[in-house]
C-alpha cells in the first residue's frame, strides 16, 4: 500500500510459465499493509521512545557516545558515494578509492602503523581479522605451536571471543592493585606457545598501561605479537600511538572515535593497522595507488583472504573521513585533551560520593564502584535506572568485570561543563537518595514510557517475533 | 571554542583543572611513559571549514559514476532497487541513528520494537521460526551459519555449492580456517548445484550443505532435492537467500531449511560501494540458543505493559567470553531499520509485485537477447539475473557500454575461467524496456 513501483512497461507473462510448480509461493509473507503517512507516524512514535546522543547526555563507557556531525550524514548520501556498485569498473569509482586511500593514510599516521585495511565491518571483526593475520604470520614461520592468546581480565568480551573464533585458546592475565596488567602474572603465562597479547590501552578501567614497553618486551621476547584494541583511541590521539608503543597491529572503532554514528547498534567499521611484518597477510584486495590511479590488488599470495564481501563498510568510512578532515591535527588533539579533562573532572567531583577503586588520573573514562551503596541495599542497576528519570542514558554497568558493582563513565569531549555539572548533580542526588529514601532508587525508573521489564520471562518463554493472535 | 564540535571554553577549562587539582591538561597525561609519548603533530591534512570540505568532497564524489545516472545491469549480490523515499526520512531521525545498542530498554523501546518487527518480517519472508537483529552482511552471515552448523552437529566439513556468490564463499573459507573446518565446493551443472555430485560428496562428517536461492547465476535452485540429500546425511541445510526474491518464491523454511541467511540490501539500502549493507540470520526453533548476535524478545514490565528487551544474551560474547561461538558485537541495526521501513512500505502486496517485476523484466531481457542471437546459457527458472554468452571480452564491452550510458553486467570470467566472455546481467524493476532494448542492441552491435 505505501509504495510506488515503476510502471511495468513490458508485456505481462503468466508467472506459472516461468516458475515451475512448487517454486511459486503459496502463502504470501504476512507483511504490513499501511499507507505512507501511517508508516511515518509509526516510526515517529517509535523514535520518541528512543534515546540517542541528540536526545541527551549518553555517558556510556567504552562506547564513545560523542556528537555525530551532520555533515557526515550529508556527505555519505552524496549520489557519487551512495549510489556506486562495488563491482563497477575501477575507472568509474576513482573518487571512492581516493577517499579510502586517503583515509587509510590518515589512520596510518594516527596509529603509527605501516599499513591498514578498511575491510572489517566492526571492532570485533577487526580483532578476528588481525588474529587471523597473526596466525598466518606464525604459520609462515613454521611456528605452529603458538596456540595461545593472552587477554587481561579487564578486556572486553569480544577479545576472548575473537581469539576463540580465530582458533586460539585464551589465557587470562590478572590485573594488579593499580588496575594495570600484573607483569609478574604476564611473565608467568608467556612462553613459546604465545601467539599474541591483546591489550586495550588505556584499558577498560580508563587507565593507561604504564608498563607498556615492559609488556611489549615480554611478549616480543618470547616471539609473540602485540595486538592493540583501539576502541579507546579517543583517549590518546596525538598523545601516544599504538605503533610507537610497540604494537604489531591495532583495530579502530570508527563508529566510536571517528563519529561513525552508532545507529542503534551498528553499522560500524573496524579497520586494522599493521606493522611491516604483517603487511603480506592483509586481507585482499589491497588498495594500491599507481601512476594510472587507484587499483584493487588481488595478487597477494600470502594474504589471509577475504573477511567480508567487497571493501568494508564504505559508508561509515566516508563519515569517518569527513570527520577527520573537519578536525585536522589540532582538532584531534583537542578532542583527546578535552575528553580526558572532562573525564577527570567528573571523576574528581563524584569521588566523594561513590567508591573509586583506582585513584589516579584516568584517561577518557573512569569506573566507579557502587559497593558503598550496595551495602545500603541499592544496586548499581538501580542507580542506573534512577538516572533515566533525570533524562540521562546511564553509564555502562557491571563492566569491566574486575570492579564490583561497576559504573563506567565516558563523557566524551563534545559535552559542555554545564552538561557535566547537571549530570554530576543528579548522581549526587541519587547517592543521597540511596541513604535517605532508597526505595525511590530501587523502584526507578518512575518517568519512562515503560517500567522495568521482566527479562527472566523474556528468556524463559522467548517471543522473538510477532504472530497474529 | 576551538571547534564547533568542542564546547570547552577557557573559563571552563580553568575551573575544571582547579577542581582536579592540576595546573595543566598535560599533567593528566603524565602516566604515559616519556618514551612513547607522541611529540609534535600528526602529519595529516589541516582542518577544513564546513563549506570548503563539502565542496571538496562533492567533487570527489563526482569522480564516481553514480549509477542512478546510468542504466545499470550490475548485480552479483548488490542491486539497484526501488528505495521508498521514506526510508531515508525514518533512518535520519537522530533518536535512532545516534543511539547505541538498546541495553537500557526503558529508553530504547523504539529501537527494540523496530528490530522486533525486522525479526518478524524476516521470519515471514524466509518461513523460519526466528531471526536475529542483523549480521554484518550476507557473506559473514553465511560463514557464521556454517560455523553454527559445525558446532551444532560436531562435524568438521561444509559442502558449499559452486553457485554460491564467490565473495561469500571466500568469507566462509576464512571463518572455517580459524575453526579448522574443511570447506569443499560442490560443482555446478547447468548453472545449479549438481545434485548427483552432492549426493556422492556428502558423508557423515558433513555438518551442512550451503546453497544459494536464487543462486549466484540467477537460477532458482531446486531446494527439495538439496533438502533430501542433506537431511538424509543428517547435515543441516543452510540457504543464502535474496529476501526480495522470497516475496514470490516458496520460502526456504517451507522447503526444509535449517538456517536461512542473506543480505537485506535489496530492501531500501544504498549500494554504497559494497557496504554497509545488512546481513540477516534466521533459524528453526531448535537452533534458537545457538544463534549468533543480538535477539530482541517481547516481555512485560512491572505493571504488565507489553515491551521489548535484548534477550537470550547468555549466548553472546559479553557473557560467554572465550566460550562464545560468535564474536559479533556491533551489528547493522540502522540498516535493519532501513530494511524494515522498505519491507513495511512494500507490504504484503508490494513485495510480491516487486519480485514478480524482477522475474518478468529478466525474462524480457532473456527473450530479447535470444531474439538477437545471443546464447543465454542457463535455461532453468531464474530470478532477476541471467548469464549471456557474449563470446568476447566483457571488459572491452563494458567500456563501450559505459560510453553509451550503460553499466554492463558482471564479467564472470573474473571468477570462473570456464565463463570467460560471459556476462551476468541483472535486470531489476528499475530497468525500463527502453534501457533493456538499448542494452541488447548495443551488445549486438559491439559483437558484430
Ligand atoms: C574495548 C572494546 N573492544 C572491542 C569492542 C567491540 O567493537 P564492536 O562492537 O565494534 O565489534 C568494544 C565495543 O563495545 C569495546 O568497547
Amino acid at each position: 500500500m505505501g509504495y510506488s513501483l515503476p510502471e511495468l512497461d513490458i508485456p505481462e507473462v503468466d508467472l506459472s510459465t516461468l516458475l515451475p510448480e512448487g517454486l511459486l509461493r503459496e502463502e504470501a509473507a504476512e507483511l504490513p499493509e499501511v499507507s505512507e503517512l501511517d508508516i511515518m507516524r509509526h516510526y515517529t512514535a517509535l523514535s520518541k521512545r528512543n534515546h540517542g546522543v541528540d536526545s541527551g547526555f549518553y555517558p556510556l563507557g567504552s562506547c564513545t557516545m560523542k556528537y555525530n556531525p551532520k555533515i557526515n550524514e550529508s556527505v555519505a548520501r552524496f549520489p557519487g558515494f551512495a549510489n556506486i556498485h562495488p563491482l563497477q569498473d575501477e575507472e568509474t569509482v576513482q573518487g571512492a578509492m581516493e577517499l579510502m586511500y586517503d583515509l587509510q593514510e590518515h589512520l596510518i599516521e594516527i596509529t603509527g602503523m605501516d599499513d591498514l585495511t578498511l575491510q572489517p565491518a566492526a571492532g570485533a571483526h577487526g580483532e578476528w581479522t588481525a588474529l587471523m593475520m597473526i596466525r598466518a604470520f606464525h604459520e609462515a614461520n613454521g611456528d605452529t605451536q603458538r596456540t595461545k592468546v593472552i587477554v587481561p581480565d579487564s578486556a572486553h568480551g569480544t577479545n576472548p571471543a575473537s581469539a576463540t573464533v580465530a582458533g586460539f585458546d585464551t589465557i587470562t592475565v590478572k590485573s594488579d592493585e593499580n588496575g594495570l596488567v600484573d607483569l609478574e602474572d604476564l611473565k608467568r603465562v608467556v612462553g613459546d606457545d604465545t601467539a599474541a597479547l591483546m591489550l586495550t590501552n588505556p584499558n577498560t578501567l580508563g587507565l593507561f598501561e604504564e608498563n607498556i614497553l615492559e609488556m611489549a618486551a615480554i611478549i616480543h621476547g618470547v616471539g609473540g605479537k602485540l595486538y592493540y584494541d583501539g576502541a579507546n583511541l579517543n583517549a590518546v590521539m596525538s598523545k601516544a600511538r599504538p605503533g610507537d608503543m610497540g604494537f604489531d597491529c591495532v583495530h579502530l572503532n570508527l563508529h566510536k572515535t571517528f563519529t561513525g554514528p552508532h545507529g542503534g547498534g551498528g553499522p560500524g567499521s573496524g579497520p586494522v593497522g599493521v606493522k611491516k611484518d604483517l603487511i603480506p597477510f592483509l586481507p585482499k584486495p589491497v588498495l594500491v595507488k599507481t601512476e594510472e590511479g587507484y587499483h584493487f590488488d588481488y595478487n597477494r599470495p600470502q594474504s589471509i583472504g577475504r573477511v567480508k564481501p567487497f571493501y568494508g563498510n564504505f559508508g561509515i568510512n566516508v563519515r569517518a573521513y569527513t570527520y577527520i578532515r573537519s578536525m585536522g591535527p589540532d582538532g584531534l588533539k583537542a578532542v583527546t585533551e578535552y575528553a580526558v579533562l572532562n573525564a577527570n573532572y567528573m571523576m574528581r567531583r563524584l569521588q566523594p560520593h561513590f567508591d573509586l577503586p583506582y585513584d589516579r588520573h584516568c584517561k577518557h573514562e573512569f569506573v566507579l564502584s557502587g559497593r558503598r551503596q550496595k551495602k545500603l541495599g541499592v544496586r548499581t542497576l538501580d542507580m542506573a535506572k534512577r538516572l533515566l528519570d533525570f533524562g540521562y542514558h546511564p553509564p555502562t554497568i557491571y563492566f569491566p568485570l574486575n570492579v564490583e558493582e561497576g559504573m563506567m563513565i565516558e563523557p566524551t569531549e563534545t559535552e559542555s561543563k554545564e552538561t557535566l555539572d547537571a549530570f554530576i548533580d543528579a548522581m549526587i542526588q541519587i547517592a543521597k537518595e540511596v541513604e535517605e529514601t532508597p526505595e525511590i532508587v530501587q523502584q526507578a525508573p518512575h518517568t519512562t514510557v515503560i517500567k522495568r521489564l521482566d527479562e527472566t520471562k523474556a528468556a524463559r518463554t522467548p517471543v522473538l517475533r510477532y504472530k497474529k493472535a | 571554542m576551538k571547534h564547533r564540535y568542542l564546547p570547552m571554553t577557557e573559563q571552563d577549562q580553568k575551573e575544571m583543572l582547579d577542581t582536579i587539582g592540576v595546573s595543566s591538561i598535560d599533567e593528566l597525561f603524565s602516566d604515559i611513559p616519556e618514551k612513547v609519548r607522541f611529540q609534535g603533530q600528526y602529519q595529516i591534512k589541516p582542518a577544513k571549514s564546513e563549506s570548503s570540505l563539502l565542496k571538496e568532497l562533492s567533487q570527489m564524489a563526482a569522480k564516481n559514476a553514480d549509477n542512478k545516472a546510468y542504466a545499470s545491469f550490475l548485480g552479483a549480490g548488490v542491486y539497484d532497487h526501488y528505495k521508498p523515499i521514506i526510508v531515508d526520512h525514518v533512518i535520519s531521525r537522530s533518536e535512532f541513528y545516534t543511539a547505541y545498542t538498546p541495553y537500557q530498554p526503558e529508553i530504547s523501546q523504539g529501537e527494540l520494537q523496530a528490530i522486533f518487527e525486522f525479526q518478524t518480517m524476516i521470519c515471514e519472508l524466509t518461513g523460519m521460526d526466528l531471526a536475529n537483529s542483523s549480521m554484518y552482511d550476507g557473506g559473514t552471515a553465511l560463514a557464521e551459519a556454517g560455523m553454527l552448523a559445525a558446532g551444532h552437529t560436531k562435524r568438521k566439513k561444509l559442502l558449499i555449492s559452486g553457485a554460491v556468490n564467490p565473495e561469500s564463499q571466500d568469507v566462509v573459507r576464512m571463518y572455517a580456517l580459524g575453526q579448522s573446518i574443511e570447506v569443499v565446493q560442490v560443482p555446478t551443472k547447468d548453472g545449479v548445484t549438481d545434485i548427483e555430485a552432492l549426493n556422492e560428496m556428502i558423508d557423515d562428517n558433513t555438518a551442512a550443505v550451503l546453497v544459494q536461492y536464487p543462486n549466484f547465476y540467477g537460477q532458482v535452485e531446486d531446494l527439495r532435492k538439496v533438502e533430501a540429500v542433506t537431511h538424509e546425511a543428517k547435515a543441516l541445510m543452510v540457504v543464502s537467500s535474496n529476501p526480495l526474491a522470497l516475496g514470490i518464491l516458496t520460502s526456504p523454511g517451507k522447503l526444509g531449511a535449517d538456517i536461512v541467511v542473506g543480505d537485506a540490501q535489496p530492501f531500501g539500502i544504498s549500494e554504497s560501494f559494497g557496504g554497509p549493507h545488512c546481513g540477516y540470520f534466521a533459524v528453526t526453533n531448535k537452533l534458537m540458543r545457538k544463534v549468533p548476535g543480538r535477539l530482541v524478545g517481547e516481555t512485560t514490565d512491572e505493571v504488565g505493559r507489553r515491551g521489548f528487551v535484548l534477550t537470550l544474551q547468555a549466548r553472546e560474547q559479553h557473557i560467554r567470553r572465550d566460550k562464545a561461538t560468535s564474536n559479533i558485537c556491533s551489528n547493522q541495526a540502522l540498516n535493519a531499520l532501513a530494511a524494515s521501513v522498505a519491507m513495511t512500505a512494500l507490504g504484503k502486496k508490494g513485495v510480491q509485485e516487486i519480485a514478480t517485476q524482477n522475474i518478468l523484466k529478466a525474462n524480457y531481457a532473456k527473450k530479447a537477447f535470444e531474439a538477437a542471437g545471443f546464447e543465454v546459457v542457463y535455461q532453468g527458472p531464474h530470478f532477476n539475473e541471467i548469464v549471456v554468452n557474449v563470446k568476447t571480452s566483457i571488459t572491452a564491452l563494458n567500456k563501450e557500454l559505459f560510453n553509451k550510458g550503460i553499466i554492463g553486467g558482471f564479467d564472470l570470467g573474473k571468477v570462473d575461467e570456464n565463463l570467460e566472455g560471459h556476462a551476468l546481467i541483472a535486470v531489476t524493476e528499475q530497468r525500463t524496456k527502453e534501457e533493456i532494448d538499448a542494452l541488447v542492441q548495443e551488445m549486438g552491435s559491439f559483437r558484430a
